[in-house]
């Protein structure tokens, strides 16, 4: 009966407004998102003063709104003082995020549908590495001028786009192939241990670590050999789990990867070669908007490379039925220890990422909180998906952040959140879906 | 020089003698079905000849080798395919990306080929992707090849999972009960298929079935297990009215087919 009755349903507003925005392409968003940063440096201060905005909204209007609302949570609870004025710079952050954004980016993308479309498909007579190129240059664009307007936005965006590529990482051990490892930050720790040791050992003074052993001006030319070296010696420690990860499944090996973590925190907590408890810091300002954005955007490549070959695939086929799998000449142990290796080399090197941006690293972030935070983020955007990995760590990133003046009350409403979508959706937002880099670049055709 | 050859094989789970002294011989492109009443270990000898168990006792040469220690995968690497029961299909995955998988031994590209998107990887799995779609129309089930394998219909799926073993390219075949829960039309076409391929691949054919009329059609061979140990073997004739099978297997009663 549905089915004779589908047809004749015009749909909701979404429907509309979906059918209204399916043929832009990739580039035309980009376009439009560019226009709006473009726009929001030339006009954004004069239209927040205007709208009687205390400053500027820094994460499209959300941090303002909470703050409010923060303020009206204080008041009934606590019996803070709260101006009832306030109140109406949630809908002027609105109006604000409105004018700024999605206006421009509406009108904009479904304007430029003609010639995006048509620039895509040329481009698309090139190799995809080139297609690819010119639109993470300009997605690159986009991100820098949006970060230009504050620190808090460039720090905010860095740590998002290492959050990515750590889900991803993550992702391809808890997503393809199945298993529920909880030693990944232990595999960040590591990586971040191991990068500023390179980094600050070799190229700083630091009171924990000694002299410069080189003083040449040119020695942030070294930061990719340090990542490379963090994420390395990762993946070596990631033996620990990948070999157990032969004969157990399930809640041991996430009981034995667990305890892994412990291991490695305490190991970092009490080795005072690298400063205990305290960590090290001084580490050199090299992690960079562009030195991150193109890590995270390779990081992405090869592990979309990887699980959508039929050797990756083998993950998927482990996962779905291990005898089978290895029935069918597929060498369980080789897939096993690839998953693990690669997933860990990745955490490592967005462990050195992160060590590099906050410039200190210590034993205390890589508790059992930051699990919490990208297990949060894999099962929340979706297991088993390039695009579940990104909307999830961004989705959760953006969400911490905005409910940040919330506090205690930030730690309710995402766990509650979290419970939803396992209800609605149990395999998270965007599951078991292929990432396709042709179609994503490419124009979309209209109907 | 029998292809597959096993001698003296015993098994045992803790104390419970689950294969006691089985021999086989299997010669190339022969057909030879292993009956027996439920629980007599005819499975248990699947995954004793493939690698799944280690037998206690006795050893199995495939092809001059000797595959006992070796892994499941490696045997079948070597040419020994086989089915299962319960199908073991892959929940999350497409019906090309099923006989993709198989061919996961016969690959040369390496892990760094696929992290890197080599140009050796990008032809291997075209070509793979080639031979995977011939097996599909082969098994008729190409117009399904995009569609993931747990919507399709069963006989469907159960062809889908002979072409899985089939492009392994294997010397020899073990198929565990191939036409378990099927109606008697698509009984008949599984034994055109399994036919078929015999005649084309001149494979050797090693079968579980409960169904005689199947066992009838196809073997020219036939054992028959009872308890771990093999009763009677003969043509299926001479097996089938054997009195001691009648017995174990059937009961007091006829033999009806």
């Amino acid at each position: 009966m549905d089915e004779t009755l589908a047809p004749k349903q015009t749909g909701g507003i979404f429907y509309r407004v979906g059918l209204f925005f399916k043929p832009v392409p990739l580039l035309g968003y980009l376009i439009g998102f560019l226009v709006c940063v473009l726009w929001e440096q030339l006009a954004g201060e004069g239209l927040s003063s205007l709208l009687g905005l205390p400053k500027m909204p820094i994460l499209f209007g959300l941090l303002t709104i909470f703050k409010v609302l923060a303020g009206i949570v204080n008041f009934l609870i606590k019996g803070d003082a709260f101006h009832w004025a306030r109140l109406v710079e949630i809908p002027m952050a609105l109006v604000y995020l409105t004018v700024i954004y999605l206006v421009p980016l509406a009108l904009v993308a479904r304007a430029a549908v003609k010639p995006a479309n048509a620039m895509a498909r040329y481009l698309q007579k090139f190799p995809l590495i080139i297609t690819a190129l010119v639109q993470l240059g300009l997605m690159y664009a986009v991100l820098h001028v949006w970060a230009e307007v504050s620190d808090y936005r460039l720090i905010f965006l860095k740590l998002t786009l290492i959050a990515v590529l750590f889900t991803l990482s993550l992702n391809i051990i808890n997503g393809y192939m199945g298993e529920f490892s909880c030693s990944h930050p232990g595999f960040m720790a590591i990586g971040a241990y191991m990068s500023s040791l390179f980094t600050v050992g070799l190229f700083a003074s630091d009171k924990v670590l000694g002299d410069a052993v080189f003083n040449f001006s040119a020695a942030y030319l070294t930061f990719p050999l340090a990542l490379i070296f963090g994420g390395l010696m990762a993946s070596l420690c990631a033996l620990i789990i990948a070999i157990p990860s032969f004969k157990t499944r399930g809640d041991y090996l996430a009981i034995i990867s667990l305890a892994f973590l412990f291991i490695v925190k305490s190991f970092f907590e009490n080795m005072q070669a690298l400063g205990g408890s305290r960590g090290i810091s001084g580490q050199p300002d090299w992690a960079t908007l562009p030195v991150i954005f193109i890590t995270m955007a390779f990081g992405i490549w090869t592990i979309n490379n990887f699980v959508t070959s039929t050797m990756g695939k083998a993950l998927n086929a482990v996962r779905d039925d291990e005898s089978a799998a290895e029935a069918m000449t597929v060498d369980t142990r080789k897939t096993k220890m690839a998953a693990f290796l690669f997933g860990a080399f990745w955490a490592g090197v967005s462990g050195g990422l992160l060590a590099h941006v906050l410039r200190y690293v210590n034993p205390a972030m890589f508790s059992v909180q930051k699990l919490a935070e990208v297990l949060a983020m894999v099962y929340f955007g979706g297991l088993n998906s390039v695009y579940g990995s990104i909307v999830g760590a961004v989705s959760i990133s953006l969400l911490g952040e905005a409910l940040r003046p919330l506090e205690i009350f930030k730690w309710i409403v995402i766990p509650l959140l979290l419970i939803l979508v396992m209800i609605y959706r149990p395999t998270g937002l965007i599951a078991f879906k292929e990432f396709n880099a042709r179609q994503v670049f490419g124009p979309k055709e209209v109907d | 020089m029998p292809l597959l050859h096993v001698t003296d094989m015993s098994h045992n789970f803790g104390g419970l003698q689950a294969v006691s002294g089985y021999n086989l011989s299997l010669d190339p492109g022969q057909i030879t079905g292993l009956i027996g009443p439920n629980g007599a270990g005819k499975t248990t000898i699947f995954n004793l000849i493939t690698g799944i168990y280690r037998p206690t006792q006795g050893s199995v040469e495939f092809d001059g080798e000797e595959l006992v220690g070796k892994k499941p995968n490696e045997t079948a690497s070597m040419g020994l395919a086989r089915t299962f029961q319960e199908m073991k299909l892959w929940r999350h995955m497409t019906v090309l990306e099923h006989i993709k998988m198989a061919r996961y031994s016969k690959l040369s590209y390496g892990l760094w080929g696929a992290f890197l998107d080599t140009p050796k990887r990008r032809l291997e799995e075209r070509q793979t992707t080639d031979l995977a779609m011939e097996y599909l129309k082969m098994f008729a089930v190409d117009q399904f090849a995009d569609q993931l394998v747990v919507n399709l219909p069963y006989g469907a799926q159960r062809r889908v999972e002979m072409a899985r073993a089939m492009v392994i390219e294997p010397k020899v075949l073990l198929l565990d009960e191939p036409t378990v829960g099927m109606t008697p039309d698509e009984m008949m076409a599984m034994i055109e298929v399994v036919r078929k391929a015999h005649e084309r691949f001149n494979l050797a054919i090693f079968l579980i079935e409960h169904r005689l009329r199947v066992v009838h059609e196809l073997c020219q061979h036939v054992q028959a297990l009872v308890f771990g140990q093999v009763l009677v073997e003969g043509t299926p004739t001479e097996v089938q009215n054997h009195p001691k099978v009648i017995e174990a297997y059937i009961g007091q009663q006829e033999v009806e087919f």
